[in-house]
């Protein structure tokens, strides 16, 4: 029965998927709209299963900061919070990211800023993707639109983290965590031997042997020409994943004459928008950004070249738009549409914004 | 085939639980469903509401500006509700907290005493499954033997003994439901 389907909240299914992924280890601090994660892995009870260890820290600037102990064992080690815990944690991101280790973090936003509200948002599109912590670093950030994508993601965003010894973050909301849906919950894989981490993370801090220099993990380098050096390996990296790990879909594109590109839960409300849109006989595509960083560009730049006009629909002020806008690098008129402070669109407010601002 | 279903009430009224079974039958019947919650503050005596949604395709967007159905359990909730209803839609009411007349006449409405009802079981946790069962009599969405499966699945095993009595609920709800003119 690995592939059961089962119908749970976003939230639990990443709880899951994380003990069936094979993660070594969960520290995390409860928050709403989030709490779930850690209240399933702690119903779940995996360290007598896989033996997966799961911590509520006393804070989330502690969390994070065991992970960053954990992922320098090479262990596949995770955290999650909601987007006020989520900025306590940026010191210890950017310590992770200038360390270069693995790790996946779990954002469930709501409406800020400050304590703001517990109600869903995508305000937190510039902290995870400009930065949010100190210094030049990215972070590989997945935006899932479905239960069933929390579940996946947790295996992506691992494997991703991994093979560019990079944090990587799932940039959900309160709608995405919160909702149940069907989801088929991935085959159990078994947690990595200490063998294999040894022999697939050699950067670990695994007890030196006799036959190697000491692995050293550190973000701090005092010498400004070797830390410079760090950074052009830092963004070489970068590079490498700009032009490996894009990931988007589209939906209704190819003969659509106004684009709109949203990305988690707006996305699922814009699926709407363009069947309503179709039914009045208007020419609406969709374009979901999955991954937020790297940013689609490319595929941007092609509609650019054959739609009328584009229309960002986020659950913020208008943050996704200027990446859409650097893309096009004014090919197209961009325009954005959003609810703040936790307030949803429905899929009619979208489509009068994109007759107003858009169509015309 | 798809339905999209707000039920709105008092927290603790068993809205977001009806909401889960009803989805759960759902998905014992090989459907596509979604149930999004409000997930406020509310506890006991605030308001709360889910969307649930029931489809034979993927489902577009889990939050939605009117609905096929709208099952309202206080006066708040028929306040929201009354006007998202789709012409033609049904709105569905306990007399007991309303104390409005419905206005709308593009609608189909039906009202069931569950309050009453769940009383005279001195049973006030029958309440959401009596309200179950009238909708599901108005709109045999899933077949009762997936509502049973669906109790089931979405309550813990230590609560399966309740299972009889819930049955017994929703049966009753399909006995008392009456249309309002």
């Amino acid at each position: 029965m690995d592939e059961e389907i089962r119908l749970m909240k976003g939230n639990e299914a990443i709880a899951h998927a994380a003990i069936r992924y094979g993660a070594d280890g969960y520290f995390g601090y409860p928050i709403t709209p989030q709490s779930e994660i850690l209240e399933t892995l702690m119903a779940e009870m995996p360290w007598e299963k896989t033996g997966m260890v799961v911590l509520q820290a006393e804070s989330e600037v502690a969390a994070i900061n065991m992970v960053y102990g954990g992922a320098g064992t090479g262990k596949k080690v995770m955290t999650s919070s909601s987007s006020p815990g989520v900025s306590l944690k940026q010191e210890g991101i950017s310590y992770i990211a200038g360390a270069e280790l693995p790790c996946l973090i779990v954002n469930v936003m709501r409406g800020g800023p400050g304590l703001g509200t517990i109600q869903p948002s995508q305000a937190d599109y510039f902290q995870t993707v400009k930065g949010g912590g100190h210094g030049d670093y990215r972070l590989i950030t997945l935006a899932p639109s479905s239960v069933q994508e929390m579940a996946d993601f947790v295996g992506l965003g691992f494997d991703l983290a991994f093979k560019y010894r990079n944090p990587a973050i799932i940039l959900a909301d309160g709608i995405i965590g919160q909702m149940m849906e069907k989801v088929v919950l991935p085959p159990f894989h078994p947690r990595r031997t200490e063998e294999e981490i040894v022999k697939e993370c050699p950067w670990a801090t695994q007890g030196k042997t006799s036959n190697r220099k000491p692995n050293i993990i550190t973000s701090l380098e005092l010498d400004p020409a070797i830390m410079e050096e760090n950074n052009l390996r830092f963004q070489a990296k970068y590079k490498r994943i700009e032009e490996n790990e894009v990931r988007y879909e589209e939906y209704m594109c190819d003969d659509a004459e106004f684009l709109l590109v949203a990305f988690g839960s707006s996305a699922r409300i814009c699926l709407k928008v363009v069947e309503n849109a179709r039914k009045e006989g208007l020419k609406v595509g969709l374009l979901r950004p999955i991954t937020l960083w790297p940013f689609p560009k490319l595929i941007l730049q092609k509609y650019a070249g054959q739609v009328k006009g584009i229309l960002s629909v986020e659950l913020n002020a208008g943050q996704m738009v200027e990446d859409i806008r650097l893309a096009v690098n004014g090919k197209v008129k961009v325009e954005h549409f959003g609810r703040l402070g936790g307030i949803v669109f429905t899929p009619d407010e979208v489509l009068e914004a994109l007759k107003n601002k858009i169509i015309k | 085939m798809k339905y999209e279903i707000i039920i709105a009430g008092f927290g603790g009224q068993g809205v977001l639980s009806m909401g889960k079974i009803l989805a759960y039958s759902g998905l014992m019947e090989g459907k596509e469903v979604s149930w999004m919650p409000s997930y406020g503050p509310e506890q006991r005596g605030g308001t709360a509401n889910v969307t649930v949604i029931l489809s034979d395709e993927r489902i577009s967007s889990p939050v939605l500006n009117e609905y096929d159905i709208a099952i309202v359990l206080n006066q708040p909730s028929l306040d929201k509700f009354e006007d998202k209803v789709k012409s033609g839609g049904i709105l569905i009411y306990d007399s007991y907290g309303i104390h409005t007349e419905i206005k709308r006449k593009d609608i189909s409405v039906y009202r069931v005493d569950a309050m009453d009802a769940a009383t005279e079981m001195k049973n006030e946790k029958a309440f959401n499954m009596l309200i179950l069962g009238g909708l599901l009599k108005i709109v045999p969405m899933v077949k009762l033997e997936n509502v049973l499966l669906g109790l089931k699945k979405s309550l813990p095993e230590r609560h399966h003994k309740l299972i009889p009595m819930n049955e017994a609920a929703i049966k009753k709800g399909m006995e008392i439901i009456e249309k309002v003119d």
